[in-house]
Protein backbone atom coordinates (compact mmCIF):
# COMPACT_ATOMS: atom_id res chain seq x y z
CA UNK A 1 0.00 0.00 0.00
CA UNK A 2 1.38 3.28 -1.35
CA UNK A 3 0.52 6.13 1.13
CA UNK A 4 2.82 9.55 0.80
CA UNK A 5 2.61 11.96 3.98
CA UNK A 6 3.66 15.54 3.69
CA UNK A 7 3.29 17.97 6.69
CA UNK A 8 4.08 20.99 4.50
CA UNK A 9 0.59 20.08 3.09
CA UNK A 10 -1.26 21.31 6.23
CA UNK A 11 -3.59 18.90 5.69
CA UNK A 12 -3.94 16.90 9.14
CA UNK A 13 -1.89 13.69 8.68
CA UNK A 14 -4.63 11.60 9.53
CA UNK A 15 -6.74 13.17 7.11
CA UNK A 16 -3.84 12.60 4.66
CA UNK A 17 -4.02 8.57 5.37
CA UNK A 18 -8.11 8.67 5.17
CA UNK A 19 -8.03 10.65 1.77
CA UNK A 20 -5.57 8.32 0.16
CA UNK A 21 -6.39 4.96 1.36
CA UNK A 22 -10.15 6.04 0.06
CA UNK A 23 -8.59 6.75 -3.25
CA UNK A 24 -6.50 3.43 -3.39
CA UNK A 25 -9.91 1.52 -2.38
CA UNK A 26 -11.91 3.97 -5.37
CA UNK A 27 -9.37 3.27 -7.88
CA UNK A 28 -8.82 -0.74 -6.60
CA UNK A 29 -5.22 -0.62 -5.87
CA UNK A 30 -6.80 -1.65 -2.69
CA UNK A 31 -9.32 -4.62 -3.53
CA UNK A 32 -12.25 -5.79 -0.98
CA UNK A 33 -10.67 -8.39 1.69
CA UNK A 34 -7.59 -6.79 1.68
CA UNK A 35 -5.47 -6.44 4.39
CA UNK A 36 -3.78 -3.18 5.49
CA UNK A 37 -0.33 -3.16 7.28
CA UNK A 38 -1.27 -2.95 11.20
CA UNK A 39 -1.47 0.07 12.74
CA UNK A 40 2.62 -0.05 14.15
CA UNK A 41 3.97 -1.06 10.99
CA UNK A 42 2.45 1.41 8.84
CA UNK A 43 3.32 4.29 11.78
CA UNK A 44 6.92 2.80 11.32
CA UNK A 45 6.92 3.27 7.35
CA UNK A 46 5.39 6.77 7.05
CA UNK A 47 7.22 7.80 10.35
CA UNK A 48 4.07 9.04 12.00
CA UNK A 49 2.76 8.63 15.84
CA UNK A 50 0.85 5.75 15.60
CA UNK A 51 -1.94 7.38 17.06
CA UNK A 52 -2.42 9.43 14.28
CA UNK A 53 -2.79 5.86 12.07
CA UNK A 54 -4.76 4.14 14.74
CA UNK A 55 -7.59 7.32 14.33
CA UNK A 56 -7.59 7.24 10.62
CA UNK A 57 -8.23 3.47 10.58
CA UNK A 58 -10.92 4.13 12.83
CA UNK A 59 -12.50 6.50 11.04
CA UNK A 60 -12.33 4.69 7.94
CA UNK A 61 -14.08 1.86 9.74
CA UNK A 62 -16.93 4.05 11.01
CA UNK A 63 -17.58 5.27 7.04
CA UNK A 64 -17.23 1.59 6.31
CA UNK A 65 -14.42 1.70 4.17
CA UNK A 66 -11.98 -1.01 6.35
CA UNK A 67 -13.16 -3.76 8.68
CA UNK A 68 -11.19 -5.04 11.65
CA UNK A 69 -11.64 -8.39 12.23
CA UNK A 70 -10.41 -9.94 15.91
CA UNK A 71 -7.14 -11.17 15.74
CA UNK A 72 -6.57 -11.17 12.27
CA UNK A 73 -6.10 -7.29 11.23
CA UNK A 74 -7.80 -4.74 9.23
CA UNK A 75 -9.21 -5.21 5.84
CA UNK A 76 -10.95 -3.89 3.12
CA UNK A 77 -14.54 -4.14 3.80
CA UNK A 78 -16.50 -5.94 0.94
CA UNK A 79 -18.81 -3.16 -0.26
CA UNK A 80 -15.15 -1.29 -0.22
CA UNK A 81 -17.89 1.91 -0.70
CA UNK A 82 -17.28 5.05 0.87
CA UNK A 83 -20.05 5.81 2.97
CA UNK A 84 -20.20 9.67 3.22
CA UNK A 85 -23.09 11.78 2.85
CA UNK A 86 -24.01 13.03 -0.05
CA UNK A 87 -23.43 16.49 0.08
CA UNK A 88 -19.89 15.82 1.57
CA UNK A 89 -18.91 13.73 -1.77
CA UNK A 90 -20.52 16.53 -3.48
CA UNK A 91 -18.35 19.42 -1.84
CA UNK A 92 -15.40 17.27 -2.04
CA UNK A 93 -15.72 16.94 -5.88
CA UNK A 94 -16.47 20.69 -6.63
CA UNK A 95 -13.54 21.90 -5.09
CA UNK A 96 -11.31 19.45 -7.34
CA UNK A 97 -13.22 20.47 -10.44
CA UNK A 98 -12.99 24.33 -10.30
CA UNK A 99 -9.00 23.55 -10.09
CA UNK A 100 -9.67 21.48 -13.29
CA UNK A 101 -11.97 23.70 -14.79
CA UNK A 102 -9.39 26.76 -14.27
CA UNK A 103 -6.65 25.22 -15.65
CA UNK A 104 -8.71 24.16 -18.71
CA UNK A 105 -9.74 27.61 -19.27
CA UNK A 106 -6.39 28.82 -18.81
CA UNK A 107 -4.81 26.74 -21.10
CA UNK A 108 -7.59 27.29 -23.52
CA UNK A 109 -9.43 23.86 -23.42
CA UNK A 110 -13.11 23.57 -23.96
CA UNK A 111 -15.27 22.43 -21.72
CA UNK A 112 -16.66 19.55 -24.17
CA UNK A 113 -13.09 18.56 -24.58
CA UNK A 114 -13.00 17.97 -20.38
CA UNK A 115 -16.24 15.92 -20.57
CA UNK A 116 -14.34 14.07 -23.26
CA UNK A 117 -11.23 13.72 -21.68
CA UNK A 118 -13.06 12.57 -17.98
CA UNK A 119 -15.13 9.90 -19.73
CA UNK A 120 -11.47 8.60 -21.67
CA UNK A 121 -10.05 8.65 -18.19
CA UNK A 122 -12.95 6.61 -16.69
CA UNK A 123 -12.72 4.01 -19.11
CA UNK A 124 -8.85 3.72 -18.33
CA UNK A 125 -9.53 2.90 -14.64
CA UNK A 126 -11.86 0.22 -14.99
CA UNK A 127 -9.64 -1.20 -17.66
CA UNK A 128 -6.60 -1.50 -15.92
CA UNK A 129 -8.27 -1.58 -12.39
CA UNK A 130 -5.33 1.41 -11.30
CA UNK A 131 -5.99 4.60 -10.92
CA UNK A 132 -3.60 7.35 -12.12
CA UNK A 133 -0.06 6.63 -12.85
CA UNK A 134 1.94 7.18 -9.78
CA UNK A 135 4.14 10.42 -9.47
CA UNK A 136 7.48 10.93 -9.69
CA UNK B 1 -2.08 6.57 40.06
CA UNK B 2 -3.09 10.20 37.82
CA UNK B 3 -2.86 9.59 34.15
CA UNK B 4 -0.21 12.56 33.91
CA UNK B 5 3.34 11.68 34.16
CA UNK B 6 4.41 15.21 33.90
CA UNK B 7 2.80 18.14 36.25
CA UNK B 8 3.89 21.26 35.85
CA UNK B 9 2.14 24.29 37.65
CA UNK B 10 3.35 27.87 37.65
CA UNK B 11 7.06 27.38 37.20
CA UNK B 12 9.19 30.49 36.93
CA UNK B 13 12.53 30.39 36.49
CA UNK B 14 15.46 33.24 36.81
CA UNK B 15 18.83 33.79 35.97
CA UNK B 16 20.60 36.62 37.30
CA UNK B 17 17.64 39.20 35.68
CA UNK B 18 16.31 36.90 32.83
CA UNK B 19 13.47 34.83 33.14
CA UNK B 20 13.90 31.48 31.82
CA UNK B 21 10.44 30.36 32.61
CA UNK B 22 7.07 32.26 33.49
CA UNK B 23 4.65 30.46 34.98
CA UNK B 24 4.77 27.41 32.76
CA UNK B 25 1.82 24.92 33.85
CA UNK B 26 1.57 21.88 31.58
CA UNK B 27 0.52 18.35 31.98
CA UNK B 28 1.78 15.11 29.55
CA UNK B 29 -0.70 12.96 29.69
CA UNK B 30 0.46 8.96 29.79
CA UNK B 31 0.90 7.38 26.26
CA UNK B 32 1.44 9.76 24.52
CA UNK B 33 4.44 12.10 22.56
CA UNK B 34 4.26 15.65 23.63
CA UNK B 35 6.52 17.96 21.67
CA UNK B 36 7.38 21.26 22.88
CA UNK B 37 8.53 24.15 20.58
CA UNK B 38 10.42 27.14 20.41
CA UNK B 39 13.14 29.35 19.31
CA UNK B 40 16.73 28.49 20.59
CA UNK B 41 17.08 30.42 24.08
CA UNK B 42 13.18 29.77 24.11
CA UNK B 43 13.64 28.42 27.33
CA UNK B 44 13.14 24.93 26.68
CA UNK B 45 16.08 23.03 28.08
CA UNK B 46 15.42 24.67 31.41
CA UNK B 47 12.01 23.25 31.66
CA UNK B 48 13.29 19.58 31.00
CA UNK B 49 16.31 19.90 33.36
CA UNK B 50 13.72 20.94 35.60
CA UNK B 51 12.04 17.91 35.02
CA UNK B 52 15.60 15.64 35.49
CA UNK B 53 15.66 17.11 39.03
CA UNK B 54 18.86 18.94 37.88
CA UNK B 55 17.30 22.52 38.80
CA UNK B 56 15.31 22.76 41.90
CA UNK B 57 11.76 24.63 41.53
CA UNK B 58 12.03 28.40 42.96
CA UNK B 59 8.62 28.58 42.44
CA UNK B 60 5.85 26.34 41.08
CA UNK B 61 5.94 23.06 41.44
CA UNK B 62 7.05 19.94 39.48
CA UNK B 63 5.65 16.65 39.83
CA UNK B 64 7.23 13.25 37.41
CA UNK B 65 5.07 9.88 38.23
CA UNK B 66 3.85 11.93 40.87
CA UNK B 67 6.70 12.65 42.50
CA UNK B 68 9.16 15.18 43.08
CA UNK B 69 12.56 14.77 41.15
CA UNK B 70 14.65 16.81 43.18
CA UNK B 71 13.53 14.87 46.10
CA UNK B 72 12.97 10.94 44.71
CA UNK B 73 15.90 11.16 41.94
CA UNK B 74 16.95 7.57 42.18
CA UNK B 75 12.94 6.83 41.23
CA UNK B 76 11.92 9.07 38.89
CA UNK B 77 15.33 8.84 36.86
CA UNK B 78 15.44 4.94 36.87
CA UNK B 79 12.09 5.94 35.01
CA UNK B 80 13.42 8.17 32.47
CA UNK B 81 15.55 7.74 29.15
CA UNK B 82 16.70 11.08 28.52
CA UNK B 83 19.49 12.60 25.47
CA UNK B 84 20.94 15.74 26.26
CA UNK B 85 21.12 18.42 23.85
CA UNK B 86 24.94 18.30 23.90
CA UNK B 87 24.89 14.70 24.04
CA UNK B 88 27.41 14.55 26.51
CA UNK B 89 28.48 11.38 26.70
CA UNK B 90 32.50 10.20 28.37
CA UNK B 91 34.97 10.52 25.62
CA UNK B 92 37.48 8.20 27.02
CA UNK B 93 35.31 5.71 26.97
CA UNK B 94 34.43 2.45 24.10
CA UNK B 95 30.69 2.11 23.43
CA UNK B 96 30.74 -0.94 25.15
CA UNK B 97 31.84 0.54 28.11
CA UNK B 98 29.53 3.21 28.44
CA UNK B 99 26.85 0.42 27.93
CA UNK B 100 28.31 -1.45 31.03
CA UNK B 101 28.28 1.29 33.34
CA UNK B 102 25.02 2.78 32.19
CA UNK B 103 23.46 -0.67 32.65
CA UNK B 104 24.67 -1.07 36.33
CA UNK B 105 22.14 2.40 36.99
CA UNK B 106 19.21 0.28 35.25
CA UNK B 107 17.81 -2.85 36.79
CA UNK B 108 15.27 -2.89 33.74
CA UNK B 109 18.12 -2.78 31.20
CA UNK B 110 17.24 -5.18 28.78
CA UNK B 111 20.59 -6.48 26.89
CA UNK B 112 18.84 -8.10 24.19
CA UNK B 113 17.27 -4.27 23.05
CA UNK B 114 20.29 -2.98 23.76
CA UNK B 115 21.89 -5.56 20.94
CA UNK B 116 19.53 -5.24 18.53
CA UNK B 117 19.69 -1.42 18.49
CA UNK B 118 23.86 -1.43 18.08
CA UNK B 119 22.71 -3.33 14.69
CA UNK B 120 19.76 -1.40 13.84
CA UNK B 121 22.21 1.78 14.04
CA UNK B 122 25.12 -0.08 12.67
CA UNK B 123 27.16 0.88 15.93
CA UNK B 124 30.36 -0.91 16.42
CA UNK B 125 30.67 -1.33 20.59
CA UNK B 126 34.49 -1.54 20.31
CA UNK B 127 34.64 2.05 18.94
CA UNK B 128 36.11 4.83 21.08
CA UNK B 129 33.48 7.60 21.99
CA UNK B 130 35.68 10.32 20.96
CA UNK B 131 35.78 9.02 17.24
CA UNK B 132 32.37 8.82 16.89
CA UNK B 133 30.52 11.00 14.44
CA UNK B 134 28.16 13.68 15.43
CA UNK B 135 25.37 11.39 14.12
CA UNK B 136 26.56 8.35 15.78
CA UNK B 137 27.04 9.63 19.02
CA UNK B 138 23.40 11.14 18.97
CA UNK B 139 22.73 7.29 17.88
CA UNK B 140 24.77 6.15 20.87
CA UNK B 141 23.15 8.47 23.17
CA UNK B 142 19.54 7.57 22.13
CA UNK B 143 20.36 3.55 22.17
CA UNK B 144 21.69 4.48 25.97
CA UNK B 145 18.14 6.23 27.03
CA UNK B 146 16.08 3.82 25.28
CA UNK B 147 17.86 -0.02 26.31
CA UNK B 148 16.50 0.24 29.68
CA UNK B 149 12.77 0.82 28.63
CA UNK B 150 12.24 3.93 30.40
CA UNK B 151 8.72 4.67 31.08
CA UNK B 152 9.46 7.92 30.08
CA UNK B 153 11.70 9.41 27.29
CA UNK B 154 13.07 12.64 27.50
CA UNK B 155 14.64 14.19 24.70
CA UNK B 156 16.01 17.72 24.19
CA UNK B 157 16.10 19.07 20.55
CA UNK B 158 17.29 15.04 19.55
CA UNK B 159 17.55 15.67 15.67
CA UNK B 160 19.72 19.27 15.76
CA UNK B 161 22.09 19.54 13.32
CA UNK B 162 21.93 15.70 12.05
CA UNK B 163 21.61 14.17 8.92
CA UNK B 164 18.32 12.86 7.14
CA UNK B 165 19.02 9.18 8.32
CA UNK B 166 19.79 9.39 11.74
CA UNK B 167 16.87 11.73 12.15
CA UNK B 168 14.59 9.15 10.75
CA UNK B 169 16.60 6.59 13.58
CA UNK B 170 15.58 9.08 16.19
CA UNK B 171 11.77 9.40 14.96
CA UNK B 172 11.32 5.75 14.39
CA UNK B 173 12.47 5.50 18.47
CA UNK B 174 10.05 7.98 19.31
CA UNK B 175 7.48 5.92 17.41
CA UNK B 176 7.97 2.56 18.57
CA UNK B 177 8.42 3.84 22.39
CA UNK B 178 5.03 5.38 22.39
CA UNK B 179 3.83 2.00 20.23
CA UNK B 180 4.51 0.06 23.41
CA UNK B 181 1.41 0.69 25.45
CA UNK B 182 1.43 3.11 28.19
CA UNK B 183 5.22 4.46 27.56
CA UNK B 184 5.44 8.62 26.95
CA UNK B 185 7.53 10.79 25.34
CA UNK B 186 7.98 14.38 25.57
CA UNK B 187 10.94 15.82 23.19
CA UNK B 188 11.85 19.07 22.45
CA UNK B 189 12.09 20.48 18.98
CA UNK B 190 12.53 23.58 16.27
CA UNK B 191 11.74 21.28 13.30
CA UNK B 192 8.39 21.92 13.24
CA UNK B 193 8.16 18.79 10.86
CA UNK B 194 8.53 16.72 12.60
CA UNK B 195 6.57 17.47 15.68
CA UNK B 196 3.52 17.70 12.91
CA UNK B 197 4.46 14.15 12.52
CA UNK B 198 4.81 12.56 15.66
CA UNK B 199 3.36 14.41 18.38
CA UNK B 200 -0.03 13.86 19.84
CA UNK B 201 0.32 17.23 22.35
CA UNK B 202 2.24 20.41 21.64
CA UNK B 203 3.32 23.07 23.74
CA UNK B 204 4.57 26.27 22.18
CA UNK B 205 7.22 28.07 24.41
CA UNK B 206 8.37 31.80 23.23
CA UNK B 207 10.16 33.78 26.16
CA UNK B 208 9.75 31.39 28.88
CA UNK B 209 6.25 31.48 27.93
CA UNK B 210 3.52 28.94 27.34
CA UNK B 211 1.83 30.58 24.51
CA UNK B 212 -0.13 27.62 23.17
CA UNK B 213 -0.18 23.63 24.87
CA UNK B 214 -3.22 21.42 22.92
CA UNK B 215 -3.57 18.40 20.89
CA UNK B 216 -1.90 18.93 17.64
CA UNK B 217 -5.30 17.89 15.84
CA UNK B 218 -7.13 20.76 17.79
CA UNK B 219 -4.33 23.16 17.31
CA UNK B 220 -4.74 22.53 13.52
CA UNK B 221 -9.14 22.72 13.38
CA UNK B 222 -8.97 25.92 14.73
CA UNK B 223 -6.37 27.49 12.86
CA UNK B 224 -7.27 28.61 9.40
CA UNK B 225 -5.57 30.25 6.32
CA UNK B 226 -7.75 32.47 4.49
CA UNK B 227 -7.23 34.24 1.32
CA UNK B 228 -9.64 37.07 0.75
CA UNK B 229 -10.45 39.50 -2.55
CA UNK B 230 -11.35 42.96 -1.84
CA UNK B 231 -13.50 45.16 -4.66
CA UNK B 232 -11.44 48.21 -3.73
CA UNK B 233 -7.75 48.50 -2.59
CA UNK B 234 -7.12 48.25 1.23
CA UNK B 235 -4.89 50.28 2.95
CA UNK B 236 -4.68 48.52 5.90
CA UNK B 237 -4.64 44.45 7.17
CA UNK B 238 -8.64 43.19 7.22
CA UNK B 239 -9.34 42.93 10.66
CA UNK B 240 -10.41 39.68 11.69
CA UNK B 241 -11.06 38.08 14.84
CA UNK B 242 -8.36 35.58 16.59
CA UNK B 243 -6.35 37.01 13.53
CA UNK B 244 -2.79 35.92 14.28
CA UNK B 245 -1.27 37.08 10.92
CA UNK B 246 -1.49 38.68 7.90
CA UNK B 247 0.11 39.13 4.24
CA UNK B 248 -0.60 41.30 1.26
CA UNK B 249 -1.54 44.74 -0.16
CA UNK B 250 -4.06 46.22 -1.82
CA UNK B 251 -6.83 43.60 -3.19
CA UNK B 252 -5.54 40.01 -1.67
CA UNK B 253 -4.69 39.28 1.64
CA UNK B 254 -3.78 35.88 3.08
CA UNK B 255 -4.51 35.97 6.66
CA UNK B 256 -3.72 33.10 9.44
CA UNK B 257 -6.79 33.03 11.99
CA UNK B 258 -7.42 31.43 15.40
CA UNK B 259 -11.24 31.31 15.42
CA UNK B 260 -14.27 29.35 14.01
CA UNK B 261 -14.14 29.03 10.46
CA UNK B 262 -18.01 30.07 10.05
CA UNK B 263 -17.47 33.02 12.48
CA UNK B 264 -14.64 33.69 10.16
CA UNK B 265 -16.68 33.41 7.33
CA UNK B 266 -18.89 36.10 8.24
CA UNK B 267 -16.55 38.43 9.79
CA UNK B 268 -15.01 38.49 6.26
CA UNK B 269 -18.16 38.92 4.29
CA UNK B 270 -18.91 41.96 6.82
CA UNK B 271 -15.52 43.40 5.75
CA UNK B 272 -17.00 42.89 1.75
CA UNK B 273 -14.53 40.08 0.74
CA UNK B 274 -14.90 37.29 -0.88
CA UNK B 275 -13.13 34.09 0.29
CA UNK B 276 -10.76 33.09 -2.52
CA UNK B 277 -9.11 30.15 -0.99
CA UNK B 278 -9.35 28.38 2.50
CA UNK B 279 -6.83 26.03 3.94
CA UNK B 280 -5.19 24.65 7.08
CA UNK B 281 -1.31 26.27 7.87
CA UNK B 282 0.82 24.02 8.85
CA UNK B 283 2.32 24.08 12.13
CA UNK B 284 5.38 26.20 11.39
CA UNK B 285 2.72 28.68 10.35
CA UNK B 286 0.98 28.40 13.01
CA UNK B 287 4.08 28.78 15.54
CA UNK B 288 5.55 31.60 13.60
CA UNK B 289 2.19 33.63 13.41
CA UNK B 290 1.97 32.96 17.39
CA UNK B 291 5.66 34.24 18.12
CA UNK B 292 5.24 37.11 16.38
CA UNK B 293 1.49 38.17 17.84
CA UNK B 294 2.99 37.65 21.28
CA UNK B 295 6.12 40.06 20.05
CA UNK B 296 3.88 42.26 19.10
CA UNK B 297 0.90 42.14 21.98
CA UNK B 298 4.02 42.73 24.28
CA UNK B 299 5.45 45.57 22.65
CA UNK B 300 2.00 47.20 22.63
CA UNK B 301 1.44 46.37 26.14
Amino acid sequence: MQIRISPQDGVPIYLQIINQVNYLVASRRLLPGEQLPPVRKLAETLVVNPNTVARAYRELETAGILTTRRGAGVFVSETGKPSLPQRERKRILSERIDILLAEARQMGVSLGEIVELVRERDKGIEKSGTGRRSEP
Amino acid sequence: MTENVVEVQGLTRRFGSKTALDNVSLNVRRGIVFGLVGENGAGKTTFIKHLLGLFRAKSGSVRVFDLDPVLDPVETLGRIGYLSEERDLPDWMRIQELLSYTQAFFPKWDEAYARELLETFALDPRQKIKTLSRGQRAQTGLLVALAHRPDLLLLDEPSSGLDPVVRRDILGAIIRTVADEGRTVFFSSHLLEEVERVADDVGMIHAGRLVLDAPLDQIKASHHRLTLRFQTSQAAPPRLPGILFCDGSGLEWTVLCDGALDALRAAAEKLGARIVEEGTPTLEEIFVGRVKQTTLARKEA
